[in-house]
């Protein structure tokens, strides 16, 4: 049998951070519609949202791709910025690179990465430097 | 009781089908058929947002009748703080209590005393930390509804504590039955209430234990009474128990000033507290012990049964506030009350948003929603009784509503229909075709030719 998927495109504005999380809270309204356990929306919401600031922070923007389906949720964040020169430093808790201008309005405080670590059950990001960053989280709703 | 008692109902008669009250539900509960609001009872959080924004008043809140206090043979009315902020004229807090007791009531015990049992109760448990994240007050009986709806991930954050009514109620019904030895069931206990959701969290209490409040007055019902009585008072009772951290609970932000901590957060107007739940709910406000949220503009004060302005209201008040500091009292300890406090029933997550109980199901439709959704013109204009374009989509793939209640994409059937009507009005069948024209047109054609 074959099981219904779900897929749905945000574009993430640049330097909006107004608008920064609405891509998030759209799949957690979407996520809460279909039933998924509240735990699960909640990790996909908050790891989906970081990803997003960071997508707005570091690189003007990009898009997000999201897939649902019965087994897992998988969001992708793709982003045409300046990559991550070291990704080992970048997931430490602390570690940043925002501006202090986005410092002072309470973002950017190096808990982007490790945030999105530790909601995520799988984190995959694939980066090159000078050319883009892609952040993939996946959420299970199946147990095994 | 049913579990859906709602106090807030509507008056049919005076409804006239706008979308007032549709758009500004924070739960999207209201639909209008049939040129009436219809309230879906399982997402009514008697916030009371409707009553306050109807211009035909037709959005009513079920309270108790002032004669109902005459089935009891010692009635004790329990005032919430807020009562005080609607009475600029009185002197003094005793004489608004006497007052209120001169409606026919044989004692007055002030649910602003038993606030400050609850306030010594939570800086306890603020001590103790055995919580996840900030605690948040469960004063508010809409805001533990909306949480219970909307907010599942918070309903741990709730504190589970009894509201200042019950503890009131359970104090009054205790101390008379103890001191003038009457019959528990001969003492009427009745809440003087500045909204609808207290009614309800009397009526059919979220921890579903039954509550020691007899019934509820609105403040609006009895206010002209107490003026009434006010102005007869030849020599106030000493009926006030309370000490100004009590009285404060009227006013948003007056539960967390007493906490002692400077980590609170304190947020009114239902929308307003909304935001501060996605806040936490998303771990953006870890820093903040203890969240005070009432959903009404100006907490208690704001009270869609209130009669004063909420701003006049907050300055009237401010007088018996500066009236109960002047007169020393202390912050009292909880030692004289031996009460369980804390919650025995449980608060489960209501999913009132959920498409489907069956996973595949519900992603067909939220498939099939999105599909509509983009076919809608997203002007939510609420013309086809939903509150939004999206929410129509919603109700179309429950089987509630159909494309066509929408009015812009019903024209755009009328207008596709009417341009069929005008092609086919130019096709006649070729025997009774007497049109010049047509007839040149059946020549080319090659029709028979009748020479």
């Amino acid at each position: 049998m074959t099981y219904g998927i779900i897929r749905k495109d945000f574009v993430i504005p640049a330097n909006d951070f107004t608008i920064a999380g609405e891509a998030s809270s759209c799949v957690k309204k979407m996520l809460i519609q279909l039933g998924v356990d509240p735990q699960k929306v909640k990790k996909t919401a908050i790891s989906m949202y970081e990803a997003e600031i960071n997508a707005v922070i570091h690189a003007n923007g990009g898009i997000a791709e999201v897939e649902i389906d019965r087994n897992k949720i998988l969001i992708r964040i793709k982003d045409d910025g300046p990559g991550i020169p070291d990704l080992e430093l970048a997931m430490q808790e602390g570690y940043t690179t925002a501006p202090d201008s986005i410092r002072e309005m309470g973002f950017g405080a190096g808990m982007g990465l490790p945030n999105m670590r530790r909601y995520a059950d799988k984190l995959e990001i694939r980066t090159e430097v000078g050319k883009g960053t892609i952040v993939e989280i996946t959420v299970f709703l199946t147990d095994n | 009781m049913s579990p859906y008692f709602h106090s807030v109902t509507l008056d049919e008669v005076k409804c006239k089908g706008c979308t007032n009250c549709i758009k500004r539900c924070p739960t999207e509960a209201i639909r209008v058929r049939k040129s009436k609001a219809r309230i879906i009872n399982e997402r009514c959080i008697d916030c009371g947002e409707c009553i306050r924004v109807c211009p035909y008043h037709a959005k009513k809140a079920i309270t108790d009748s002032i004669d109902m206090i005459n089935d009891y043979k010692y009635r004790v009315a329990i005032p919430a703080p807020s009562l005080y902020g609607q009475l600029k004229s009185a002197q003094s807090r005793d004489h608004i209590l006497t007052a209120l007791k001169m409606c026919g009531f044989d004692h007055v015990f002030e649910v602003a005393r038993a606030a400050e049992i609850i306030t010594n109760e939570t800086i306890k448990m603020l001590e103790d930390r055995k919580f996840p994240g900030p605690l948040i007050s469960s004063a508010c009986p809409a805001v533990v509804r909306l949480i219970q709806v909307r907010f599942p991930n918070l309903i741990d954050n709730i504190l589970k504590l009894k509201s200042p009514m019950e503890v009131a109620a359970k104090i009054a019904k205790d101390e008379v039955s103890r001191d003038k030895k009457i019959r528990r069931e001969d003492i009427g206990v009745f809440f003087i209430t500045p909204c609808a959701a207290k009614v309800t969290s009397i009526k059919a209490p979220f921890d579903k234990e039954k509550s020691f409040v007899d019934g509820a007055i609105s403040i609006v019902d009895i206010y002209l009474r107490i003026l009434s009585a006010l102005g007869k008072i030849e020599k106030a009772e000493k009926l006030g128990s309370a000490s100004y951290v009590g009285v404060r609970w009227a006013n948003s932000g007056g539960e967390s000033t007493a906490l002692g901590t400077d980590k609170f957060l304190a947020v009114d107007g239902i929308h307003n507290v909304i935001a501060i739940l996605e806040e936490i709910e998303n771990e953006k406000l870890e820093d903040i012990d203890f969240v005070e949220a009432l959903a009404c503009q100006g907490g208690c004060l704001g009270g869609p049964l209130t009669v004063e302005n909420m701003y006049v209201a907050k300055t009237v008040i401010k007088k018996f506030i500066d009236e109960a500091k002047e007169k020393k009292f202390e912050t009292t300890s909880n030692e004289n009350y031996h009460y369980d406090l804390v919650w025995t029933g449980k608060v489960e997550y209501m999913p009132i948003m959920k498409l489907d109980k069956d996973f595949d199901k519900a992603m067909k439709k939220l498939e099939t929603l999105h599909d509509i959704n983009s076919g809608l013109p997203g002007l939510d204009c609420g013309a086809c009784g939903a509150p939004s374009c999206r929410a129509l989509a919603e109700d179309i793939v429950r089987g509630n509503a159909n494309e066509t209640d929408c009015i812009f994409k019903l024209r755009e059937k009328v207008r596709n229909l009417a341009v069929q009507m005008m092609e086919l009005e130019e096709k006649m069948p070729p025997v009774l075709d007497r049109d010049e024209a047509s007839e040149i047109k059946s020549k080319k054609r090659g029709d028979i030719d009748e020479g």
